[in-house]
């Protein structure tokens, strides 16, 4: 790796030097050229760092309501004003990204898991099978995203669990249906029937040897994902129907900044930024990793 | 090459019938076709493209994809039994244990996004129940036994990094990994060069007679029937039309087709100019005519050709021919 760093601009004599190259290693090292992905990849550290240390170096606590100091602007000892409890909002946004972090990669993940469950399958087995799964997939698909967690959220209750779980599940048809594309594809690729012709059964085909070619779109739809998914909650935050107070989210905040906006704005565009800084990261990243994994789209 | 005139038969296909049910009509890809293999021996299946050869091979272990093939009629009698009537479990456990395949190009039959030491570990961890380190342990030896150089390092490799040669040597360790009773291979020379084409070939041999494994091997190149196999069968759309032994197929040819195939290969020794070739193309397999399907082709054909298609017919010991009027040694 050493000698990677050295030869970065010279890449015939580092393919040398190093030997045989994974695709993986390949993907890395296209995605390491990539500057708007990194600045993505560094935004999403920050991000990642804010959720989980935030408590310990937000300047206040995100709780701590001081009514003497509501409603002041940004100043140096509050860099983001406060809200109409006084609240610190610098602290709040830090401490609100952990819900944002801990809906989204939680609902990403269902996703993601189930998503590729449900492709693989219906890629696979074709027919019947494949016919039933998409149309129930086309069901989740004639709604507005927002719409059907709204319906959602108001029938199951909201909770965190119940969040994760809604955006998850209506997340995976996206997954669903990207894997299923991809294994239509690969199930006719001739290596397939060589597995089959050394006596592999569907469940090993499926998971051993189809999931590896398809793992490509599925990382890049589930960072995609992150960042509709921050939306999303976001939005169910906003209508109230999100992560519940007095635990910050971005949404939330919005929410309650609105009748204020005329006397403190800040309390409207700092969670705003927050939520456009989250959502920028994970598209600088999901544009990067695609072009990394994906050469086909930009030869570069 | 010494023939095993009284080893056990292992396979022996008769009547074997798969059709394609397709928009444009039933295609015959194979319709009724018969032949035995026995222990140790290798058949040769020639024939030009589309005539049904895959589709047989595939047939035998039940890999073609239904629909829209099926396999409409005949017997797979394997070791005493009839691979159409098993379980797909049954044959699952069949495929790569006891007759296993190589395909045509190395490159696209493994798996790009893994590595090759993986791919034939997969081999002993369906059959044997190997754990991973036995397994891949295994796979070195099976490696260095088709005289891969350094084969503990090239396991590590994925396919694109190899060469050709080096693919089609890794197929034969993964298809001769758990000692097979039959090896289907299906073109295995053609995707390489001449050379490495030499080489495969003989290396397959060596390890097939090592083992004891039977092969049936798929080619459209006479070079490779003549220096490989002891027996032969011609097809010609979706049917055998000559099964014979290799001195017989090309001393004494009896089918037309057999003999204008033959007629077509270039000669050490003769000067001509122009190669010979079969007029015309081969039949359409979903418009076949009533009669001989070589008929409008060949220059021996008759009213009695035309109107009804002849049978496999016994011309001599171990040798059949699927024509009225057979050239060498029939009533001509």
């Amino acid at each position: 790796m050493k000698a990677f760093f050295k030869n970065n601009q010279n890449i015939q004599s580092t393919e040398k030097e190093e030997g045989i190259l994974s695709p993986t290693k390949l993907g890395w090292r296209r995605f390491k050229r990539d500057k708007v992905g990194m600045i993505g990849a560094l935004m999403v550290i920050m991000l990642i760092c804010c959720a989980l240390f935030g408590n310990y170096f937000s300047p206040y606590d995100p709780l701590e309501m001081i009514y003497k100091d509501s409603f002041q602007g940004p100043s140096e000892k509050h860099m983001m004003g406060t809200d109409r409890f006084g609240r610190d909002e610098l602290s709040r946004v830090i401490v609100g990204s952990e819900t944002t972090m801990i809906i989204c990669f939680g609902a990403v993940a269902i996703a993601t898991i189930l998503g590729t469950i449900i492709g693989l399958i219906s890629g696979y087995f074709g027919g019947k099978i494949d016919g039933v799964i998409m149309r129930l997939l086309d069901v989740v698909f004639a709604f507005p995203t927002i719409l059907l967690a709204l319906a959602a959220v108001a029938a199951f209750g909201p909770s965190l669990l119940n969040l994760l779980l809604i955006i998850g599940v209506i997340y995976s048809a996206r997954i669903a249906r990207i894997v299923r594309g991809s294994v239509l594809s690969v199930k006719e690729k001739d290596f397939i029937e060589g597995v089959r012709s050394i006596g592999a059964r569907d469940r090993t085909i499926m998971f051993k040897f189809i999931l590896p070619n398809v793992l490509s779109p599925i990382i890049v739809q589930a960072t995609f994902n992150l960042s509709h998914a921050i939306m999303t909650e976001a939005g169910l935050s906003f209508l109230g129907l999100g992560t519940q107070p007095p635990r910050p989210s971005w949404g939330g905040m919005l929410n309650e900044s609105r009748e204020f906006m005329e006397l403190a704005p800040w309390l409207a565009i700092f969670p705003g930024l927050a939520i456009v800084f989250a959502v920028l990261a994970f598209n600088f990243l999901g544009d990067a990793l695609r072009d990394a994994l994906d050469p086909r789209l930009s030869q570069r | 090459m010494e023939q095993k005139e009284n080893g056990r038969t292992i396979l022996k296909v008769s009547g074997l019938k798969n059709y394609f049910f397709t928009s444009e009509g039933v295609i015959k890809a194979v319709d009724g076709v018969d032949f035995e293999i026995k222990k140790g021996e290798v058949l040769g299946v020639v024939g030009e493209s589309g005539c049904g050869k895959s589709v047989t091979a595939l047939s035998i272990l039940r890999l073609v994809a239904s629909p829209p093939g099926r396999i409409l009629d005949g017997r797979i009698e394997f070791m005493g039994r009839d691979l159409r009537t098993l379980s797909d479990d049954e044959i699952r456990k069949i495929r790569g244990k006891m007759i296993s395949m190589i395909f045509q190009d190395p490159l696209t039959c493994l798996n790009p996004v893994l590595r090759i030491g993986y791919q034939i570990s997969e081999v002993f961890r369906f059959h044997k129940g190997f754990d991973r380190l036995k397994s891949l342990g295994e796979s070195i030896r099976m490696l260095r036994s088709t005289e891969i150089p350094s084969a503990e390092e090239r396991v590590k490799n994925y396919p694109h990094e190899m060469s050709g040669g080096m693919r089609q040597r890794s197929m034969i360790a993964m298809a001769l990994a758990c000692e097979p009773a039959l090896l289907i291979a299906d073109e295995p020379s053609t995707a390489l060069d001449v050379t490495v084409q030499a080489q495969v070939l003989k290396l397959m041999k060596e390890l097939c007679r090592e083992r004891e494994t039977a092969i049936l091997l798929i080619t459209h190149d006479m070079g490779v029937v003549a220096r490989m196999c002891q027996r032969v069968a011609v097809m010609y759309a979706g049917r055998v039309v000559e099964y014979t032994d290799v001195h017989t197929l090309f001393s004494r040819p009896a089918h037309p087709y057999a003999e204008a195939l033959l007629r077509s290969l270039p000669r050490l020794g003769t000067k001509r100019n122009r190669l010979d070739s079969i007029e015309g193309q081969p039949p359409q397999l979903n418009r076949l005519p009533p009669g001989c399907a070589f008929e409008p082709r060949c220059q021996y054909s008759s009213e009695r050709c035309r109107e009804q298609a002849p049978e496999l017919k016994r011309l001599r010991e171990g040798h059949e021919v699927r024509c009225y009027y057979p050239i060498n040694g029939g009533e001509r």
